[in-house]
């Protein structure tokens, strides 16, 4: 069964602004999979549909084969506490808490207690290379360390799907590459994983990449 | 199976809404210090009350409410009536009535502390002529010294009021004052007389040595009369005719534990006014809160995002921040109540009033926190949990 199925999937903002025009799209497990376009192109409006922060005007978005469009905000919510993993650009870490707290929240919403919430999220930090940054607040660790724990926290509930928003936007170019290891270790390790990009380099390394411009998929 | 969204213990949901807070310590003190300061008033003014109010009427128990007082009036021509000779007596034979007494007011006689001072200063402090009885029917305690007794009557000693006596300077018998002209023995001081607060300013000489020294004619200023409580309003309707059979009209009854009753009730106006001005101050505290909170609504938006990317419904955002209002308020709530009630025990000590601790207080203090909380939170919360995920995390 696929992950994630776009079917003549739309979307229109009030306002009449059209981001998304019949995107149609399927996305296996474990696949990685880069989706590529300038800015305005509507691909953060397409994670917007695939991740269930937002439902489509028109058509459908299907996770694990379950129509987005009927499932209630609180059932959506549980969507993705259970079944995503988000990473975004600018890390959203929060400054006052340590690594593991960090990756821990995201357990909170899973009902995890709190003494497995951050037994978990050691492991977690562990897989991304950070075990020795546990206790680090934001603030004390580099950019690409930041993106890590992000990282960690997306991987920390055993998603089905994780996105990542330009995840090496606000990082140098060795970070970067560090970043794309990574994905590509948890692709390996049968993730699914979908990359959200304008840049063209990183896109095209990818094992798959989907296009977009102008609201259309190419 | 399309998941369940999983519920957050109490535990975590606390821990949640106190980070909030941590992360932003100095607003949360500024904002909960406007609930403090409204608590605590509210608190302060309930205490007081209640120590005082407590005080009050254990004053009243012990001197009762069944005295009643006659006084001379005015006569047709405004001249001041005077009481006849033996309307005590009269008063006495009244059934019901379990004691009488008076006193009289010497004409033209001052106490000064000595012959040197002016006789135009008297302090206020004038001179009385008492019966024996005095203390008995008011229920009068002695502070030092002692009363009257038929021998002393008889002399030149005299009984000071406590006010009196502080005006003198004087805290122990064995001094003497110079009254009416001649040198006289101070042999006791009393405590205060709440049924005869002008005998609290008085210098009280036997009734048989003011006869027969001071020139007094014997007519009585004031009678005192107690009956028992059943008896009090017959015995009230009864007194003038009693006790001025000739002139009932130029006699005045009254009722002196009126006065300590009605400053019951005027403690109990002026407190209404003081809770007022404590609820202003909490309504002002929880608006302040409910500002801090919308602000920091606006200013946390990406967090809210990313709890909602985390998996967040929109009912734990929206319990998130009403947590965290409640908390706020909770905080100020505790202070308040802890300064409130170290404000009315202080006072109570310094009044010699009996320290009570009142409990109701207590809970009306945290309960007011707790529900300033809620209703300066929902507004926000509500706020918060409108956003859409998108919305909140398309800011910064």
């Amino acid at each position: 069964m696929s992950v994630i199925e776009l079917e003549h999937a739309s979307k229109t903002y009030p306002g009449g602004v059209r981001a998304l025009w019949d995107a149609t799209l399927t996305i296996g497990p474990g696949e990685l999979v880069a989706v590529c376009g300038p800015s305005g192109s509507g691909k953060s409006t397409m994670l917007h549909l695939m991740g269930t922060l937002d439902r489509p005007s028109e058509g459908r978005v299907r996770l694990l084969g379950h129509d987005t469009a009927a499932l209630s905000d609180r059932r959506l919510s549980a969507v993705r506490a259970n079944w995503i993993g988000f990473v975004f650009q600018q890390f959203f870490l929060t400054a006052h808490l340590t690594a593991a707290e960090n990756v821990a929240t995201r357990l909170l919403y899973l009902g995890v207690p709190a003494r497995r919430r951050i037994m978990a999220a050691h492991e977690a930090l562990e897989r991304v290379g950070l075990g020795d940054r546990l206790t680090h607040r934001p603030h004390e660790l580099s950019g690409g360390e930041r993106q890590r724990v992000a990282i960690a926290r997306a991987l920390v509930a055993r998603p089905v799907v994780l996105f990542a928003d330009e995840p090496t936007g606000n990082l140098d170019t060795a970070s970067g590459a560090g970043i794309v290891d990574i994905l590509w270790k948890l692709h390996e390790e049968g993730t699914t994983v979908v990359v959200i990009t304008h840049n063209t380099d990183l896109a095209e390394a990818l094992p798959r990449r989907v296009d977009v411009l102008d609201g259309r998929l190419q | 199976m399309i998941p369940e969204p999983a519920r957050l213990s109490a535990w975590d949901l606390v821990a949640v809404g106190l980070a909030g807070l941590r992360a932003r310590r100095g607003r949360a003190v500024l904002s909960a210090l406007g609930v403090a300061i409204g608590i605590a008033s509210m608190v302060a003014v309930m205490g007081i009350s209640t120590v005082s109010g407590a005080g009050l009427q254990e004053q009243l128990a012990r001197v009762g409410t069944n005295v009643l007082t006659v006084a001379p009036g005015h006569s047709i021509n405004g001249k001041e009536a005077s009481l006849p000779l033996e309307s005590v007596a009269r008063v006495s034979h009244i059934p019901g009535v379990v004691g009488a007494t008076a006193i009289a007011y010497v004409k033209g006689a001052t106490a000064r502390r000595t012959k040197l001072i002016d006789p135009a200063v008297t302090n206020g402090v004038g001179v009385a002529a008492v019966r024996l009885d005095l203390l008995a029917t008011l229920k009068g305690t002695v502070r030092s010294g002692t009363f009257l007794n038929p021998a002393t009557a008889r002399y030149p000693a005299v009984v000071l009021g406590t006010y009196a006596a502080d005006r003198f300077g004087i805290d122990r018998p064995g001094r003497q004052i110079y009254i009416a002209g001649r040198w006289m023995t101070v042999i006791g001081i009393l405590d205060p007389l709440p049924l005869a607060p002008d005998l609290d300013n008085a210098a009280l000489v036997g009734w048989p040595y003011a006869e027969k020294e001071l020139g007094f004619d014997g007519h009585p200023t004031i009678v005192y009369e107690r009956s028992t409580d059943d008896r009090v309003t017959t015995i009230a309707k009864a007194l003038a005719a009693t006790a001025n059979p000739e002139h009932p009209d130029q006699v005045q009854v009254s009722r002196p534990s009126d006065a300590l009753t009605a400053e019951l009730a005027a403690r109990a106006a002026f407190n209404g006014l003081f809770l007022g001005l404590g609820a202003v101050a909490l309504l002002v505290g929880g608006i302040g809160i409910a500002n801090v909170m919308v602000i920091s609504v606006l200013e946390r938006r990406q967090e809210i995002g990313l709890r909602r990317s985390l998996g967040a419904t929109r009912g734990q955002i929206r319990l998130q921040f009403v947590v965290e209002a409640v908390a706020l308020s909770l905080c100020g709530g505790v202070t308040g109540t802890i300064v409130g009630l170290a404000a009315s025990l202080l006072f109570a000590l310094a009044q010699g009033w009996p320290l009570a601790l009142p409990a109701q207080v207590i809970t009306l203090g945290v309960t007011a926190a707790v529900l300033v909380g809620i209703v300066s939170g929902l507004y926000p919360a509500r706020r918060a949990a409108a956003l859409t995920p998108t919305e909140a995390l398309a800011t910064g």
